[in-house]
């Protein structure tokens, strides 16, 4: 099984441990994984910003780096949701349907693909509140939305279940954007440090030492809240947890 | 028209504590007590699927089904007015009234007479106009738009309500609890709608096979306003037809639910006929509907029940209040409404999001909320109505994310930014995430670097 790797342009700038952490955990299982050293961005920020002609070079340089093989993975939910939901300003031609088909955000080609259940090697004796990102959530469909009436499933924690230790907390509101939002995040920036204020707060108020999650803007957003608050609250995604880390 | 600034006004908004605080809170409880009416019943999925099938059918055969509420309305005596815009709205609406002598209007609630800014038109012409519903009056009488679609009054606190009637009715405006507030609206309200000549609602659903409209109401102001006076004026969006009676069994069952999380609203009415020695009229306004129904992207807008579930959701609009997006309708759904009336007007308005999809989920109608604001922004930056900081800034980003080289510079720094500036320089003024949040830490080396020193190992 020949898999790409796919790190976003901010986990390469700002938070290399994850993209280390996806790394090592897909070839723990067993997979033969490939870096495209000319990778850059999905296109996201120009594409959700309406910027379609703009987005167009980036969006084909991403077909040209990862076609050919057969799963593109990626740590990161609203990116995957981009390739394959919106990754329209590039020419549609064979290629780019294949990367757009093939490319996995991370929990759901652990959870789907390589079907595990087991993380031996993982223990996180911590109390954790789960941040499930509306790209996983309500565009990637990795677990049930509050407002829909359906069964319950969630595949985060169907993995994370498996970690030695781990505790969870409910939060208020487990399903509410945190308002990192792309661009969203200095064009709004009052409503989208609010959201995240009240995200951080909802989270510490049950006790969460750590809030996990599979994005790591969102994480990134509400850790720039947390901190500046000092309200103590740690931020780890779930590549690091699944692949063994301790704190 | 000016650009409407969501950001600045939001802001604003953020920045009152109280306000802020008691609305997102009070929001939030409409939508938990929607998704526990909701839990109790079993097949809500497939009422919504059904709604959406309803209306899509419905609007695809629009025109018939209009010919068939008309011949049927005008067999039960109403009479009907059609109008093709806000202005010939109000022009009918005058005439009925001036025909008649009519000095005084009482009516309840309806988005589309605030669409077409009948108020205004009616006092400029010597026509009295009383908004019967309590939170629709409070903001008459402060002069402001309603913030919202089913609670117009939401983004203002008791006290701010004691404050406008103590003003307009000479209430004591230390007197803030809500029975007495209710109570004074009530006191002065009441002799109006004897005194009124000629009472208006709007309509939530029209049904072609019978020509009858249903208004749902909790105040019961509408039944009040149409059949106290001898003249009964229905304002009645096009969008607003459904084809049979039975449709009302799916449409009733999701709109309170929706909206505010109760089984029903307190008064269902159903509109047949005038009565005995009343005059019955429907105007059917059309005011930008038919266009947007040519829309291929956005003609699904037109299945919008005005439950306001979308706005109770929405993370943003209750952050934000509804008067912040300086239109008549507010939230996800003025997202994409507003836009097809004024373009650059509102402009901004699907940029006041984050795409977080809550709002398609509890839309009853299925509308695809979240995907029309995405879609709006490409039309949006193709007419060239960005600003032009973003449009340069997009530029840019699209020229270094599409070159490996000038993207590993432009990597290299912000990494030493981050890592050397001093703070000082790091949050100045012009870095606004900075400005309540503190930026991420740089790390040793990229992904990348890291990746290539483990590959020489």
């Amino acid at each position: 099984m020949k898999v790409a790797l796919f790190v976003p342009c901010f986990i390469n700038a700002f938070s290399p441990e994850v993209g280390i952490a996806t790394l090592e955990l897909l070839e723990k299982l067993g997979c033969e994984v490939d870096y495209p050293l000319d990778q850059t961005c999905c296109g996201q920020p120009m594409g959700n910003s309406g910027c379609e002609k703009e987005a167009a070079a980036t969006e084909e340089l991403f077909v040209r780096n990862f076609q050919g093989y057969d799963f593109v993975v990626s740590p990161s939910g609203s990116c995957v949701h981009h390739v394959r939901d919106h990754l329209t300003a590039c020419e549609q031609s064979h290629q780019a349907r294949a990367v757009r088909a093939h490319t996995y955000e991370l929990v759901e080609f652990l959870h789907d693909v390589l079907e595990v259940r087991e993380f031996p090697w993982a223990e996180f004796p911590h109390r954790v509140g789960l941040h499930n990102s509306c790209g996983t959530l309500r565009a990637l469909r990795t677990a049930k939305m509050s407002e829909i009436e359906e069964p319950f499933f969630s595949k985060p924690l169907a993995l994370l279940k498996h970690v030695k230790g781990i505790e969870f907390i409910t939060p208020d509101r487990p399903d509410e954007c945190c308002g990192f939002g792309g661009t969203f995040c200095v064009t709004e920036a009052a409503v989208s440090a609010r959201m995240g204020i009240d995200k951080v707060r909802d989270h510490q108020r049950h006790g969460a030492e750590y809030i996990v999650s599979a994005d790591s803007s969102c994480l990134m957003h509400q850790k720039g809240c947390s901190d500046r608050l000092s309200l103590g609250l740690k931020f780890i995604h779930i590549a690091q947890i699944l692949n063994g880390a301790r704190a | 028209m000016k650009r409407v600034d969501h950001a600045a006004k939001a802001e604003k908004f953020v920045g009152d504590t109280k306000h802020i605080e008691f609305h997102d809170k009070r929001l939030w409880e409409l939508r938990t007590s929607r998704d526990t009416e909701v839990h109790g019943i079993p097949e809500w999925e497939e009422l919504r699927s059904l709604a959406s099938a309803i209306k899509g059918h419905t609007l695809t055969h629009l025109a018939d089904y209009l010919e068939e509420f008309e011949r049927n309305a005008v067999a039960n005596g109403v009479v009907v007015h059609w109008a093709k815009d806000a202005e010939e709205h109000n022009r009918i609406v005058h005439q009925i009234l001036s025909e008649r002598g009519a000095k005084l209007l009482v009516k309840s609630k309806s988005m589309l007479t605030e669409e077409c800014e009948m108020r205004p038109y009616l006092e400029a012409r010597g026509i009295t106009v009383v908004e019967t519903d309590l939170g629709e009056q409070i903001q008459q009488r402060d002069n402001e738009m309603p913030s919202h679609i089913v609670v117009p009054a939401v983004h203002k606190l008791a006290t701010d309500v004691a404050k406008v009637f103590a003003k307009t009715i000479g209430t004591d405006p230390n007197e803030s609890s809500i029975p007495a507030l209710a109570e004074a609206q009530r006191q002065v309200t009441r002799p109006l709608i004897l005194k009124a000549d000629a009472g208006m609602t709007g309509c939530n659903f029209a049904v072609a096979e019978t020509g009858g409209i249903t208004v749902c109401t909790n105040e019961g102001n509408a039944d009040l306003s149409a059949n106290v006076p001898p003249l009964h004026i229905a304002s009645i969006g096009i969008e607003k037809l459904i084809p049979k009676l039975e449709h009302l069994g799916v449409f009733i069952r999701m709109l309170s639910r929706s909206a505010l999380g109760s089984p029903i609203t307190q008064y269902t009415s159903h509109f047949r006929g005038p009565r005995a020695g009343g005059e019955l009229h429907y105007v059917l306004v059309d005011n930008g509907r038919s266009a947007r129904l040519a829309m291929d992207d956005f003609w699904y807008s037109l299945k919008c029940i005005r439950c306001g579930a979308c706005m109770n959701t929405c993370p943003v609009y209750r952050r934000s209040s509804g008067l912040s997006y300086g239109g008549v309708y507010a939230g996800p759904i003025g997202a994409i409404i507003n836009p097809t009336f004024d373009l650059k007007k509102y402009s901004l308005l699907p940029f006041a999001s984050t795409l977080n999809g809550s709002c398609t989920n509890v839309c009853p109608v299925k509308i695809n909320i979240h995907e029309q604001i995405y879609k709006w922004r490409q039309i949006v930056a193709e007419k060239r109505e960005l600003p032009f900081v973003k449009q340069s800034a997009m530029k840019v980003a699209g020229q270094v994310l599409s070159s490996p080289k000038l993207f590993r510079a432009a990597v290299e720094v912000a990494d030493t930014a981050v890592a050397k500036l001093p703070r000082a320089v790091l949050y100045n003024p012009l870095n606004v995430w900075g400005k309540q949040r503190e930026l991420p830490e740089a790390p040793k080396q990229t992904f990348r670097d890291w990746f290539l020193e483990r590959s020489k190992k």
